[in-house]
Formats: structure tokens, C-alpha cells, sequence
């Protein structure tokens, strides 16, 4: 089995407003997948449906090759959840959060104990364990959702938004714990999110959701690659003539100077500096600086959509 | 196997929540205190009771019992709104566990919260001057969970129809207080109208209420077998409708 989920045209209506619309997805195993959109894009209605939350209203999907529907129990005991909102009790401590979850899960008597100290050693909450959840930080709260989601080995790990709301510091550290784990353990990490950064930085896959369906599949690399629309930003002396020269190269899209530096548009551009840099003094320019940009995933979202990924979709 | 471990698990979160609200289970004791000793004391002095030794107060003490049994179990029942809330129910909903093993679990959790403030109350029988032995100790405390079964049924009830504490008054005022008040716990049901006679006898905490009084002070109006066989099939249907309800309406619940 190449995908541990896997959905056929899988569709959830509320009324007769369609949330997911007929969306094909496939997920790697092993991968860390990202679910990237704008609010309201059906990203959660998406994953509740993967988690056996929501029922579709068509379609079908399988997670660790059980039916959503008709094998939710087993699908239950593959996956491990981190809601969007928090789902922590505040008069229990964060260790007796594992303990329960060990429980619901059934994980064996004998190996409770075991776990339940990786987990913590994992997520790092060190002796912050036995104190009360109302006593622990917005990030802490989170590391313990993800560490109770890990408990009983889930072969899926669904992540709904996991950085929302946390500050840059405690974000980049939560990205940490994910690689880790998805490098460590035999474990899928799914996610939503609508942070392009993240999409870009953590996963391998991306599915780009708008208005209910998917609209690319791919890794950021490649989706970013589609755009054939690198920057290579130049310094040097005579600008305005080396604009002419190098607009004869055929690789070069687009050259002009802007700024007293010189901007090329090309395609791959990390292969083409040599190239720039030789015929730069095969002609006699001395080139003070080079600078690649590759687009980022927003400019991909904006090619396909037509609209920013922080506005609403529409 | 695996049920059992859940319905322990989801039994004992609800016992912990339950005793590390101490505030909560002070003023569950306080209030019926009040109604016992002022209530109880200030009417009875004010009419001539029946044939009980000790008038008034000592005959609506198993009244004052079923009472906090049944506020504590309503409420317990109805606190599954906060958890909703908090979204900690969704990770209960999550787990592969059946939704009747859930729905028993609140419910046992339920049962324990109203049995330790029974417990309490039955310790406290000196205030009001009734003789407690082991034997009355025990058969109540077996009322008392009968009783607190049946009502946490209803409290699940109610909480799978509401998702917000705002019906809760609603539900204090349509529900919990005509209950008590039908209960026979301030008042003996024989030679009410007939209107009144009947809303008594649809009333289920009538039996409870009864059934204690019986044992506690050895007066009943109804034979103790059939108060608590009224009991247990309210508590069947009531868990039974409350399980089914979360099964059914499991999706929007979370």
C-alpha cells in the first residue's frame, strides 16, 4: 500500500452548502502532508472526515487501508487527532492526560509507563508533568495535544492547524517535534494549515484546497517550480547594456534593471548562475552580487486562485 | 475488555473533576443543611406533623436526600455541555470506544458524585435526630444509586440537545424544580387533588424519595418493591435513551 489515505471523490454538504467537494486526495506513506488553504477553504471538514468525526455525504476514503465508514473503529484506533481547538481538561494534569488517553486506546498495562515517559520526553514538558493543565502555556498545551496524539503509535497523526495562535519562537519548535517524529517514528503526520510558510518548511506533499476542492497536489518544490518564475537579482557596472546582452540568452524570460540591479526571470535559476556569471565575463562585466529567489507557495496559491491566501476564500 | 478499561477511565476523570472542585461538593452539602435545619426547623414549628417522632424536619430528611441527588445528578449530567465546550469531549468521542461504554461512564462517574454527598448526608443524620444504622446505611446508599442512575440519564439527555449553559435555567426551571417539588420530598403524596395526585405519580423521584423514606424512617406510601423496581427500569430507560442519543448524535456533539 503506496498511500496510507486515500480518498475517492469524498464530498461533505452542509445544506446546500457544499464544505468538500469531490476530493481526490492520496497521502505517502511516511510523508508529512499539508493540507494548505485560506479559512474556510473545508480544510477541517476535510480532516474530520479522514477522522471519522463527519460523515460524507458522498464518496469514500480509506485511512490505513480501513473504510471511514464502515471500519470507523479500527480507523479510530490508527490515527491520532490534534483538534484545531483545544481539547484539554484543566483540573487534570498533563500526565494523567496521557493516562487516560493510554486507556482509551488501549494500550497494554505493561507498557504504559514506557510511553507515556517517551512522549514526555519528546514533547519535553519535563516536570511541568504532574501539575495542572491550567498552569501550562499556550506551545506547552499544544506539545501535550500532539504527545497525547502519539501514545498509542498511531500510524496517522492528523494535525488541524497546530501552530494557530502561537507565537514564531514556540511555532519553529513545534516544527521541530513533527520532523523529528515523522524522521523517528513509522508515522504520517497530516496537517492543515493556512501558514504557507509552514506548508513550505515542514512538508513534503502539499494539497492546495480552495472553495471546497483541490486545486494542486505536489511537493513545494515542485509546485513552486511550476511558476518558472525565479529571480536572479545582479550588481554590476554598465547595467543598462548587460540588460540587452543577456536578454539574448533564450533562457532568460524577462531582464530589466530597476534600481541600479538587474533583475532576470528564469526558470531553475540555481542551475543558470554559472551560466550568468561566465557570460557576464566572457563580455567584459564584473559582477559585484548574485541573489536567486525562488517564488514561495503564496505565489502559487495566487496563480491558481486569483486571490491572496490570507482573504477569505471566495 | 477494552469497554471496561473505558468505562473505568471516563468513570475516573469524572470522580477526579468531581473532588478537585471542592467548592462544589461544600455548598451540594451546605444547602441541604439549610433546607433541613431551616426550613425543616422553621415549618415544622409552625404546623403540627403526622405521627413521626420529630415532626416536619425528620420527615422530609430522606426528601432533603433525594434532593441533592437529584440536583447533583442533573447537573453532572448537564456539565457535559463545559466539556463540549472545552472540546475535551471530542477526544473522549475520538477514541474507539462504543458510545453506550461513554454514556456509562458519565453515568457511573454521575452516580459517584451524588453517592458521596449521600454518603454525606446519611452521616450527618444526627443533626436532625434519625437513628442511622449499618443496614439503613446500606439499603440507602443502594436507593441512592438507583435514583442518581435514572437522573444522569436524563442529565445526558438534556445535554446531547443543548450546546450551550444558557438553557441551563431553563432546565432548572422546567425540569429540576417541578421534579423535586412533585417529589413528595416536602409533602405527603396521599390526600392530594387529583391533579396534583397524578403529577406526583408521573414523577419518578416519587419512588425514590418513597423508597428512602421507607428505609430511613420506616413509612412509605408504596411497597418498597415497587418503588425500586420503578427505579430501575427509569434508570434503564433514561441510560438507554441517552446512549442511543449519543450514538445517533455523535456528529454533532463534536
Amino acid at each position: 500500500m503506496e498511500y496510507i489515505i486515500e480518498s475517492w471523490d469524498i464530498s461533505k454538504k452542509f445544506g446546500d452548502f457544499t464544505a468538500v467537494n469531490s476530493v481526490n486526495l492520496k497521502v505517502p506513506r511516511n510523508s508529512v502532508y499539508g493540507v494548505l488553504g485560506p479559512n474556510g477553504a473545508g480544510k477541517t471538514t476535510l480532516i474530520s472526515m479522514l477522522c471519522t468525526i463527519l460523515k460524507p455525504t458522498s464518496g469514500r476514503a480509506e485511512v490505513n487501508g480501513y473504510d471511514i465508514v464502515k471500519n470507523a473503529k479500527e480507523v479510530r484506533a490508527s490515527i491520532g487527532i490534534v483538534f484545531q481547538s483545544r481539547a484539554l481538561d484543566d483540573i487534570l494534569t498533563g500526565r494523567e492526560h496521557l493516562e487516560m488517553h493510554a486507556a482509551l486506546y488501549g494500550v497494554p498495562m505493561d507498557l504504559r509507563n514506557e510511553r507515556i515517559e517517551e512522549v514526555l520526553d519528546l514533547i519535553a514538558l519535563g516536570d511541568k508533568a504532574d501539575e495542572f493543565i491550567k498552569t501550562y502555556s499556550g506551545g506547552m498545551k499544544r506539545r501535550l495535544e500532539i504527545g497525547r496524539g502519539l501514545i498509542h503509535r498511531p500510524k496517522v497523526l492528523f494535525l488541524d492547524e497546530p501552530t494557530l495562535g502561537l507565537d514564531p519562537q514556540t511555532r519553529e519548535n513545534i516544527w521541530q517535534y513533527i520532523r523529528k517524529l515523522n524522521q523517528t517514528e513509522d508515522i504520517t503526520v497530516l496537517l492543515t494549515t493556512h501558514y504557507m510558510d509552514e506548508a513550505d518548511k515542514l512538508c513534503d506533499e502539499v494539497a492546495i484546497i480552495n472553495q471546497g476542492q483541490i486545486i494542486r497536489a505536489d511537493s513545494p518544490q515542485n509546485l513552486k517550480r511550476e511558476l518558472k518564475a525565479d529571480t536572479l537579482t545582479l550588481t554590476l557596472d554598465g547595467g543598462e547594456t548587460f540588460v540587452e546582452e543577456i536578454k539574448k540568452k533564450e533562457y532568460v524570460k524577462e531582464a530589466y534593471s530597476l534600481d541600479g540591479e538587474i533583475k532576470l526571470m528564469v526558470e531553475r535559476g540555481e542551475n543558470l548562475i554559472p551560466d550568468v556569471v561566465n557570460f557576464a565575463t566572457s563580455q567584459g562585466y564584473v559582477i559585484n552580487s548574485i541573489e536567486l529567489e525562488h517564488p514561495n507557495l503564496e505565489d502559487v496559491f495566487i496563480k491558481y486562485t486569483g486571490c491572496k491566501i490570507s482573504e477569505e476564500g471566495k | 475488555m477494552a469497554e471496561l478499561e473505558g468505562i473505568y477511565t471516563i468513570w475516573l476523570r469524572e470522580t477526579k473533576r468531581y473532588i478537585r472542585y471542592r467548592s462544589r461538593i461544600i455548598t451540594s452539602v451546605v444547602s441541604p443543611m439549610l433546607w433541613l435545619i431551616i426550613f425543616g426547623t422553621g415549618l415544622g414549628a409552625a404546623i403540627r406533623f403526622g405521627d413521626i417522632e420529630g415532626g416536619y424536619q425528620i420527615f422530609i430528611y430522606p426528601g432533603i436526600i433525594g434532593q441533592t441527588i437529584l440536583f447533583t445528578s442533573i447537573f453532572s449530567g448537564v456539565s457535559v455541555i463545559i466539556d463540549r465546550q472545552y472540546g475535551f469531549l471530542k477526544e473522549i468521542l475520538v477514541a474507539p470506544l462504543s458510545r453506550p461504554s461513554i454514556v456509562l461512564g458519565k453515568s457511573l462517574g454521575i452516580s459517584t458524585h451524588a453517592l458521596i454527598q449521600g454518603v454525606i448526608l446519611l452521616i450527618l443524620s444526627f443533626v436532625v435526630g434519625v437513628s442511622m444504622t449499618p443496614m439503613i446505611f446500606l439499603a440507602s446508599v443502594f436507593i441512592i444509586v438507583l435514583i442518581s442512575s435514572g437522573l444522569a440519564g436524563v442529565g445526558l439527555t438534556i445535554a446531547s440537545f443543548t450546546d450551550s449553559m444558557e438553557g441551563f435555567n431553563l432546565i432548572m426551571s422546567f425540569i429540576v424544580l417541578p421534579m423535586f417539588l412533585l417529589s413528595g420530598a416536602l409533602f405527603p403524596i396521599t390526600g392530594l387533588p387529583t391533579w396534583l395526585q397524578a403529577a406526583v405519580y408521573v414523577n419518578p423521584l416519587t419512588y425514590g424519595v418513597d423508597a428512602l423514606r421507607y428505609i430511613i424512617l420506616g413509612e412509605a406510601v408504596l411497597p418498597l418493591g415497587i418503588n425500586i423496581l420503578v427505579l430501575i427500569i427509569f434508570a434503564i430507560i433514561t441510560i438507554s435513551v441517552s446512549a442511543i442519543l449519543f450514538s445517533k448524535k455523535e456528529q454533532s456533539l463534536m
